[in-house]
């Protein structure tokens, strides 16, 4: 293998790895573009989102990677899986904008931050409680396909991955440019009260901003399940830490730039793993976060001063 | 005689603690031009944002249509024909200027009423026309200030409510600005309007108001608040200087 191919080898692993954490980078931008709120239970409906990913798949008798299914039996399921998945991901991330952050609307400073991190700690404890401290070896019916050019690999999963990543941000592109509700929604973002004015009913903007965000957690959820064949309650920090870095390198709030930030957080991922030292990976990783936030808080497409009432 | 467009019946208004409005009235008939004057800070906006809903009385009531306003949500206050020109203009910056007339336009249906409506607001700024692509954000005030009141316009109001459109324009801007106040009023619209150009305002308007420390203190027809001492020295002196 030369060392071409290597980096070309690993460039296709960080595309794979980028585009998870752009689906992960996506919620947190979602609901700070609208409420300037970091949501740190982002992180762990994520998490849940990959058992409830995992029990979905389970459901078909897929267990372990020893089911393999072909044809219409596996995009029957797995559509099934995504969209069950991705439906309860929307439905766990409204229910806590409703139970827990609703009540606090209005309320100045800290306290809705602080009530996302005490949501973060309690899905944490539901699956460490429930399900335990273990490592789940995650149902996976995939065919081991894959394709070889020269000494470089793409498999099958990893094109899965890369059309249902391109899909749903296309569809996120169409309804946030192209829909009514998507321009309410932006329009909500760059200045809530006066879209207000405009008629808007920003408390159903922030559900859907929720909803599509959480949505969107439980598809990258199945994602890191499907790639690494393992779930654990700790996922939530590991790969949401990522995913965050990713929407501040973006420019939280950015749309576009959590896609960007995501793709290039899976790069240097992998890209650095290979070049410097894969233990190394976090050190870097968080570095750019640290940096960014000195140096360039608004990051590659945020703007620095928002235009808000 | 019919009932008043807009009433406001010894409205109180806080933030907090803070007393904005104390006891306000005001009457405003349909087809006039009414005028709110008043200092910084006096409560002018605060009556902007009571009657679009965004504050709500302490005390007190405001009525539209004859209708009392008390727990009607933002939304559906636009839907039966308020429509605001926020201070400052406050256009989706980076939007484009069609998508800020379609936001104008948010409560109400697509379709032909959506077409002749902007077609109406072309007709009374060519130039919106020319910059429907531009992000709203791009625009030089005056235009930003255009686009503000079609947006406005394409909610097909009643009754509309600027607060202070003349507000940071150049001179050759604001004499436009007040025309086409003066003509959306003759297709039909109410207006009532906050201005810190007493002079421009009181030529164009019916009546006005003002208001000083959240009380009203004056009031009657422009021609005769124009006359008055105390609005001669507080507010045209200080515009004719500007
Ligand atoms: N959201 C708010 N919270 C607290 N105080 C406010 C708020 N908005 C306005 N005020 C205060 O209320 C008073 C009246 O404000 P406003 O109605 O905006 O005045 P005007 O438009 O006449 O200049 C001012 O003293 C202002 O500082
Ligand atoms: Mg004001």
């Amino acid at each position: 293998m030369t060392e071409y191919e290597v980096l070309l080898q690993q460039t296709i692993n960080g595309l794979s790895l980028g585009a998870m954490y752009a689906l992960l980078a996506l919620g947190f931008t979602l609901v700070y573009g609208i409420l300037e709120l970091i949501n740190f239970a982002h992180f762990n409906v994520f998490m849940v989102a990959s058992f409830i990913g995992m029990w979905a798949l389970q459901l078909f008798g897929v267990s372990g990677q020893t089911r393999i299914l072909t044809g219409a039996a596996l995009a029957g399921v797995l559509a099934f899986a995504f969209v069950v998945t991705m439906a309860a991901a929307g439905v766990i991330g409204v229910a806590i904008e409703r139970l827990s952050l609703r009540p606090l609307r209005g309320v100045r400073g800290t306290a809705a931050m602080i009530t996302t991190i005490g949501v973060n700690y309690i899905l944490f404890n539901a699956i460490l409680l429930t399900v335990g401290a273990g490592s789940e070896n995650y149902p996976n019916p995939l065919p081991v396909v894959r394709w070889q050019f020269g000494h470089v690999i793409v498999e099958l999963k990893e094109v899965l991955i890369w059309v249902v990543a391109v899909v749903l941000m296309v569809a996120l592109h169409l309804f946030v440019n192209h829909t009514r509700l998507g321009k309410a929604m932006r329009a909500t973002a760059q200045d809530g009260e006066a879209a207000r004015m405009m008629g808007v009913d920003v408390d159903r903007i922030i559900v859907i901003a929720f909803f599509l965000g959480s949505a969107l957690a439980g598809a990258a959820a199945l994602i890191f399940g499907l790639y690494y064949n393992y779930t654990s309650f700790i996922v939530g920090y590991t790969v949401g830490l990522r995913a965050f870095t990713a929407a501040v390198l973006g420019g939280i709030g950015s749309i576009t730039g959590a896609m960007v930030g995501g793709l290039l957080i899976g790069l240097i991922e992998t890209l650095g793993g290979q070049l410097i030292a894969v233990r190394w990976t976090d050190v870097i990783i968080f570095s750019i976060l640290v940096l960014v936030l000195v140096v360039v808080p608004s990051g590659l497409f945020g703007r620095s001063n928002p235009q808000k009432s | 005689m019919t009932e008043p467009l807009l009433e406001f019946k010894a409205v109180d208004a806080h933030y907090g603690d803070f007393h904005v409005l104390k006891a306000v009235d005001y009457t405003i008939e349909t087809g006039e031009i009414v005028c709110l004057l008043g200092g910084n800070a006096s409560g002018k906006s605060t009556t902007m944002k009571a009657i679009m809903g965004i504050v709500r009385p302490t005390r007190g009531e405001v009525f539209y249509e004859g209708q009392t306003l008390r727990g009607v949500s933002t939304t559906e206050r636009v839907r039966r024909g308020i429509a605001p020109v926020l201070e400052a203009r406050r256009l989706f910056p980076r939007m484009t200027v069609y998508e800020n007339l379609e936001m104008g336009a948010y409560t109400r249906r697509r379709g032909r009423e959506f077409d002749e409506d902007l077609a109406r607001v072309f007709a009374l700024f060519p130039r919106v026309e020319e910059r429907l692509r531009q992000l709203a954000g791009t625009l030089s005030g005056g235009e930003q200030q255009m686009v503000a009141i079609g947006r406005a316009l394409m909610a097909r109001p009643k009754l509309l409510c600027m607060d202070e459109p003349s507000m940071g324009l150049s001179p050759a801007y604001v004499e436009q600005v007040f025309d086409i106040i003066r003509e959306i009023n003759r297709q039909g619209t109410t207006i009532f309007m906050v201005e810190q150009n007493a002079n421009m305002a009181l030529a164009i308007a019916d009546r006005a108001y003002v208001l000083q420390t959240g009380a009203v203190v004056l009031s009657g027809p422009s021609a005769e608040l124009r006359q008055n001492e105390q609005i001669r020295h507080a507010y045209l002196g200080e515009m004719t200087v500007a």
